[in-house]
């Protein structure tokens, strides 16, 4: 890290991407600040989609979870929740705005093709070629409580599910001929007769018979996003995704090589490795010193992780009941339980808890932090903070190096905090040359640079990896 | 005390309710499936005064087999149009056939929320073979079948839709709780075909229940609050309305009407030429603006509103919005929705209790 010659790094011209995720479950979004919206008025919407607009951002994001969180078999009360349909928001937000990408999280195991395919693709045309779809497949057969079918398909089966949902997805989206539609009303037929192929799939998890709806948006199909950390998750992103949200954009050498994971993973499967862009989710907060950052943040995990929710992570982590205890005193003294699992879907379970609370006690004791201090210093990281110049030159510096793409920035309010961002962070990028001053396309695709979809794609140019 | 005022519906799918209407649109087939196509028929609809909108929809292409005619979901469209109109209330026609009860539920919830109440929804069926194997589901064989999938399906979307309080989200700083597990609710629906758990994903919507319109022969009358009513005259639409038994019956009317360049009759021999103008068992008409009005004073006698199926929007839209609606508003037997009021308000519904709020009591009160 001691190159000063800003053109002697591996991507000199490489810009930053920034997207907007819009989170409808999780303590991390404020709710208790007097400045905090509702997580559910279209006006709050249309406020983050427009300011991300105005700050040039590739895509507005919308996440998915198909039941709500609970706790030891409890609704988990503590957290922001309660969130629209994603497609439904995102259509909305298509008559509001211009340029912003608009993707939404659906998942593959309990959608069909046929009905998903064209939502996506109705909102990819009611978008004029904004849409993107976070394929996600959920990792639990609770959710399937919701559902037709019920719990179903195994850990093992949900990738193989996606992928062939996809390929399913694909075969409509490509199943009209570009220019199937007739320009005239003279024309003898609506379409050109033969212009839309009937899409027959007969596999393992889709057997369907389909004539395809819609004919190919401006951007061809919406962008495929994929946000799974497993070697699965990962492979499959390679061989199918534009974009990747991953949790790796706190750390330089983290963020690093999990790129270089993906583009080997890209290689392998024939692709060029600079044919998808990894967005990290993360958390920006700015200040105009950085002890005013610092300062700030110190204000945020205290909103965020309040005396019940650091206990609730704590019980999490324990795995023990320890709500009734005093999140301002010292950690509890039992030994942590390890559970396999007792059926919480709030929060991941922690692999090695004897090791962590271990490590808990040993910097606790050090610096004489009670739990909840404990659990805001040494519970999950996330993101950056700093002043503007600060932040630029660090996402500047990640950027040039192919660590990453760019984020999807998770304001910690609600509408409001993507401001700061937009209005002190985005003109520091810019002046740095690592971000654009204006949209230079119409579609998302566009934005993110990205090649045509993978199925328009000849074979040589498949063939030529980077 | 004379009725309140016919409320008038527009069915804005496609081109028209005639299968070949594309040919007299006033956009090149390829104009359909934008978003400037989707916001102006909308708009002129909002600005005529018509209560609702709705929108047509099924797996299945519209169109004959070897023709087909491209179509956006209804849910998407009807969320964009709600986000660029301000007091038309907006209802997707959404088949249970086959559909995911759960994600229906979601997205007429989230409909409602982004229209600030203006929701409304049109359950309707699957009825051929092909949408079976375009979802890649079993045939949900014979009418019986479908009915029992509509009316499990819209038992669960409502349900869902009361899983939430009102007032579920507490945000209580104090002790630092969102919401209130005490006031949401699990569903633990069991049908003859499948269970479903809850809650719901997305807080009740604003009206607390989204407006729910059906044919009352289908769907059990309690179940709809707008049951929508077909017959090929005016004797068979008005005992239909009598027998109905839902708080809302409207007539579907089909439309073709004089315009400017030429006579209805005209009109549709024109298209009759490349298709005929299938016959679902509605009411007819055929004619000019004048008749029509006096169709629909006849009419507001017997129903509470009107559906219309205009033969080609290009064309009868504009008739209707020049002609017809003002005279109908001029004899007040027609109002325009204002902005601000829900559908449900509108129309006159009252605002539903919440089912499991109602069963709550208090400790003390058992
Ligand atoms: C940053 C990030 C965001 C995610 N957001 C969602 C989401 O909104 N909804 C969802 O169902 N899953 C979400 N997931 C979960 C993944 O899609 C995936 O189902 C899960 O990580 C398990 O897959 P894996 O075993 O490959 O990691 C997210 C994952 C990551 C890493």
């Amino acid at each position: 890290m001691t190159r000063t010659d800003p053109l002697d790094v591996p991507r000199p011209h490489a810009q930053l991407h920034f997207g907007v995720f819009f989170q409808g479950v999780n303590h991390w979004t404020i709710w208790s600040a007097p400045e905090s919206g509702s997580q559910i008025d279209p006006a709050s919407f249309r406020k983050v989609a427009q300011t991300a607009e105005r700050g040039l951002f590739d895509a507005f994001f919308l996440g998915e979870g198909l039941r709500l969180r609970e706790v030891d078999g409890k609704i988990h009360d503590l957290d922001v929740a309660g969130r629209p349909d994603a497609l439904t928001q995102l259509a909305a937000l298509a008559a509001v705005t211009r340029r912003i990408g608009l993707v939404s999280t659906s998942n593959s195991t309990f959608n069909e093709p046929a009905d998903l395919a064209r939502r996506l693709s109705g909102l990819d045309l009611l978008s004029e070629g904004r849409a993107g779809w976070n394929v996600v497949t959920t990792d639990n057969a609770w959710t399937g409580a919701n559902f037709r079918r019920g719990g179903y398909l195994d850990h093992a089966d949900r990738y193989r599910r996606a992928e062939e949902f996809l390929t399913v997805a694909r075969a409509l989206w490509d199943g009209w001929a570009d220019g199937a539609v007739a320009g005239a009303q003279t024309a003898s037929a609506w379409a050109a007769p033969g212009a839309v192929r009937q899409v027959r799939h007969r596999g393992p998890q889709f057997d369907v018979d389909l004539a395809p709806t819609l004919p190919r948006s401006a951007q061809g199909h919406p962008v495929i996003f994929q946000a799974g950390d497993s070697g699965e998750g990962r492979d499959f992103a390679a061989r199918n995704a534009d974009v990747i949200f991953s949790a790796h954009g706190n750390d330089f050498d983290d963020a690093l090589a999990f790129a270089d994971d993906i583009r080997t993973r890209l290689r392998a499967v024939g692709r060029p490795d600079d044919d998808l862009r990894i967005l990290p989710g993360t958390e920006i907060i700015i200040g105009a010193t950085e002890e005013e950052a610092r300062e700030k943040k110190r204000w945020i995990r205290l909103q965020q992780v309040t005396p019940a929710t650091a206990l609730g992570i704590a019980t999490l982590l324990w795995g023990i009941d320890l709500s009734d205890r005093d999140a301002d005193g010292p950690l509890p003294a039992e030994d942590p339980v390890v559970a396999e699992n007792d059926g919480s879907f709030g929060a991941r379970r922690v692999a090695d808890p004897r090791a962590v609370v271990a490590e808990w006690r040993a910097k606790a004791e050090a610096h004489g932090w009670s739990l909840r201090e404990t659990v805001i210093a040494l519970g999950p990281q996330r993101g950056h903070v700093g002043t503007p110049a600060g932040l630029a030159d660090k996402f500047a510096h990640f950027v040039r190096h192919g660590a990453l793409d760019g984020f999807n920035v998770t304001p910690y309010l609600i509408p409001d905090g993507l401001d700061d961002i937009v209005d002190l962070l985005v003109p520091e990028l810019q002046e740095r040359g690592v971000y654009r001053t204006e949209y230079t396309g119409t579609t998302l695709r566009d934005h993110l640079g990205l090649r045509e979809p993978l199925t328009h794609r000849s074979a040589a140019e498949r063939r030529q990896a980077g | 005390m004379s009725r309140p005022a016919l409320h008038l519906a527009v069915e804005l799918d496609g081109d028209g309710a005639h299968p070949a209407a594309w040919r007299r649109a006033a956009h090149a087939p390829d104009q359909l499936l934008t978003p400037r196509r989707v916001a102006q028929v909308a708009a002129v609809a909002e600005n005529a005064g018509f209560t609702l909108i709705t929108l047509d929809d099924g797996v299945l292409p519209p169109g004959t087999a070897p023709n087909p005619v491209g179509r956006m979901g209804a849910v998407e469209r009807a969320a964009f149009v709600a986000a660029s109109t301000s007091s038309i209330g907006v209802a997707p026609v959404v088949p249970l056939t086959y559909a995911e009860p759960f994600h229906v539920s979601s997205q007429l919830a989230s409909l409602d929320h982004v229209s600030a109440g203006r929701a409304g929804w049109v359950v309707s069926e699957e009825e051929q073979p092909e949408a079976a194997r375009a979802w890649g589901r079993p045939l949900v064989d014979g009418a019986d079948a479908r009915a029992r999938e509509s009316r499990d399906g819209l038992e669960v979307a409502r349900a869902l839709w009361d899983s939430w309080e009102d007032d579920a989200v507490i945000r209580s700083v104090a002790t630092s709780r969102y919401l209130d597990r005490e006031r949401l609710h699990y569903i633990d629906f069991t049908g003859e075909t499948y269970a479903v758990k809850g809650p719901a994903i997305v807080p009740r919507p604003p009206q607390g229940q989204v407006v729910v319109l059906g044919r009352p022969d289908r769907v059990p009358a309690a179940q709809l609050d707008v049951g929508l009513v077909g017959g090929p005259d005016l004797t068979s639409v008005t005992a239909a309305a009598a027998a109905a038994g839902t708080a809302r019956v409207f007539a579907e009317v089909e439309v073709a009407l004089d315009t400017p360049d030429a006579t209805a009759a005209a009109r549709v021999a024109d298209l009759e030429r490349h298709a005929p103008w299938p016959d679902r068992g509605r009411l007819r008409h055929i004619g000019s603006a004048g008749q029509l009005v006096a169709l629909l004073g006849e009419l507001s006698r017997h129903v509470d509103g009107v559906r219309l199926h205009p033969l080609v929007l290009d064309e009868d839209l504009a008739v209707l919005s020049r002609l017809v609606l003002p005279a109908l508003s001029e004899r007040r037997l027609v109002a325009r929705p204002l902005p601000g009021t829900s559908l449900r308000t509108t129309l006159g519904l009252a605002r539903p209790a919440n089912r499991f709020a109602a069963v709550s009591l208090p400790e003390d009160a058992r």
